[in-house]
């Protein structure tokens, strides 16, 4: 379809959203990301039965991490898209761009 | 095992307050079987750290160790020669850790991360409960394997109270009503004239109430 998204969006691919573990999303913030989000599949239909809830509690915990340590939560976010939505792909893509632009640079990088 | 709690994170940084070389300390015991002070966790909060740290422009040292056992001297003895780099220890084990720590090195800061709760198992993935106060005199034998020192919210020997109400505690619908349960099981092995037995007042001494206690086994001590 070669779909047009942001080109400061890094992608880190993984075999199941369930793999993306807490300390994947703090790195990140961490070493300077202005926001991490999670493309999983759609609930009730992972491949792995329940990846995509443990990968969406897992972004949840991180959520009120920033939270405590007065960050912004929305720099980390859960989005469920099945592997066909090429389209809708693109379009958080550029949903998130326009969050993280609205919110700023990380304090973490200041 | 022993169950915990990591502290609110706000206490955790008001504690940490102008240290700037920490050095987190995990627990492969009962911690990391209640997933509050494992290697994993160790990790997760180093990482907070360094995020709060660069958040306020502070330039901090934060390194990890995950030692055996926090509560045997040959383990906590592993970290001397890592302390003097560090201004404060932050300890992830139960209440025992950061104590052996600060009795092993006296010239360091040692800290807490956690609030040690109880003693209990994992009731499902992620649910701890409670089935044991440590009172120091076992009662369980009496009530089928139910723990009513531990699980009754009166510690109740002769039970159960007025609160009981279909089976749960009057102090939450969340919390089993254990003489509930005592009563239920007795009856279904038809053994309910066990409770006919007027059960004494507890010799409460044995528990916290006779003080800080110690085991000594005289055929180990050398």
């Amino acid at each position: 379809m070669r779909l047009p998204y942001p080109s400061n969006v890094k992608i880190i691919q993984v075999p199941c959203s369930g793999r993306v573990d807490i300390l994947h999303l703090l790195r990140a913030i961490e070493d300077g990301a202005d926001g991490v989000y999670v493309a999983g599949c759609l609930e009730g239909e992972c491949h792995y039965i329940s990846g995509n809830l443990k990968a969406k509690k897992r972004v949840q915990y991180v959520k009120k991490v920033l939270e405590e340590l007065d960050l912004e939560p929305e720099r980390v976010e859960m989005f469920n898209l099945s592997a066909g939505e090429g389209p809708r792909f693109a379009q958080i893509a550029r949903e998130m761009v326009e969050r993280i632009k609205g919110l700023g640079p990380s304090p973490v990088n200041a | 095992m022993i169950v915990a709690d990591r502290k609110p994170l706000k206490e955790i940084l008001e504690m940490l307050k102008g240290y700037n070389r920490i050095l987190v300390v995990g627990c492969k015991g009962c911690v990391s079987v209640c997933n509050v002070g494992g290697s994993k966790e160790v990790g997760i909060l180093a990482s907070i750290l360094k995020i709060a740290g660069k958040k306020n422009g502070l330039n901090l040292k934060v390194d990890e160790k995950t030692l055996e056992r926090q509560c045997d001297p040959e383990y906590v003895e592993l970290l001397k020669d890592m302390v003097d780099d560090y201004d404060v220890i932050l300890s992830m084990a139960c209440g025992v850790g950061p104590q052996f720590l600060s009795e092993r090195y006296p010239e360091s800061r040692c800290l807490p991360a956690v609030n040690t709760t109880f003693f209990g198992g994992a009731v499902q993935h992620g649910v701890w409960s409670e089935r044991c106060a440590g009172c120091g005199t076992c009662v369980i034998h009496f009530f089928d394997g139910m723990c009513p020192i531990a699980r009754c919210s009166k510690s109740l020997l002769n039970g159960p109270c007025g609160g009981s109400a279909d089976g749960k505690c009057e102090i939450s619908k969340d919390v089993d009503c254990i003489w509930d349960m005592i009563v239920r099981k007795k009856m279904e092995q038809g053994r309910l004239d066990d409770l006919l037995k007027f059960m004494p007042a507890k010799d409460w001494t044995t528990a916290r109430d006779g003080g800080p206690r110690k085991s000594v086994r005289e055929e180990l001590v050398q």
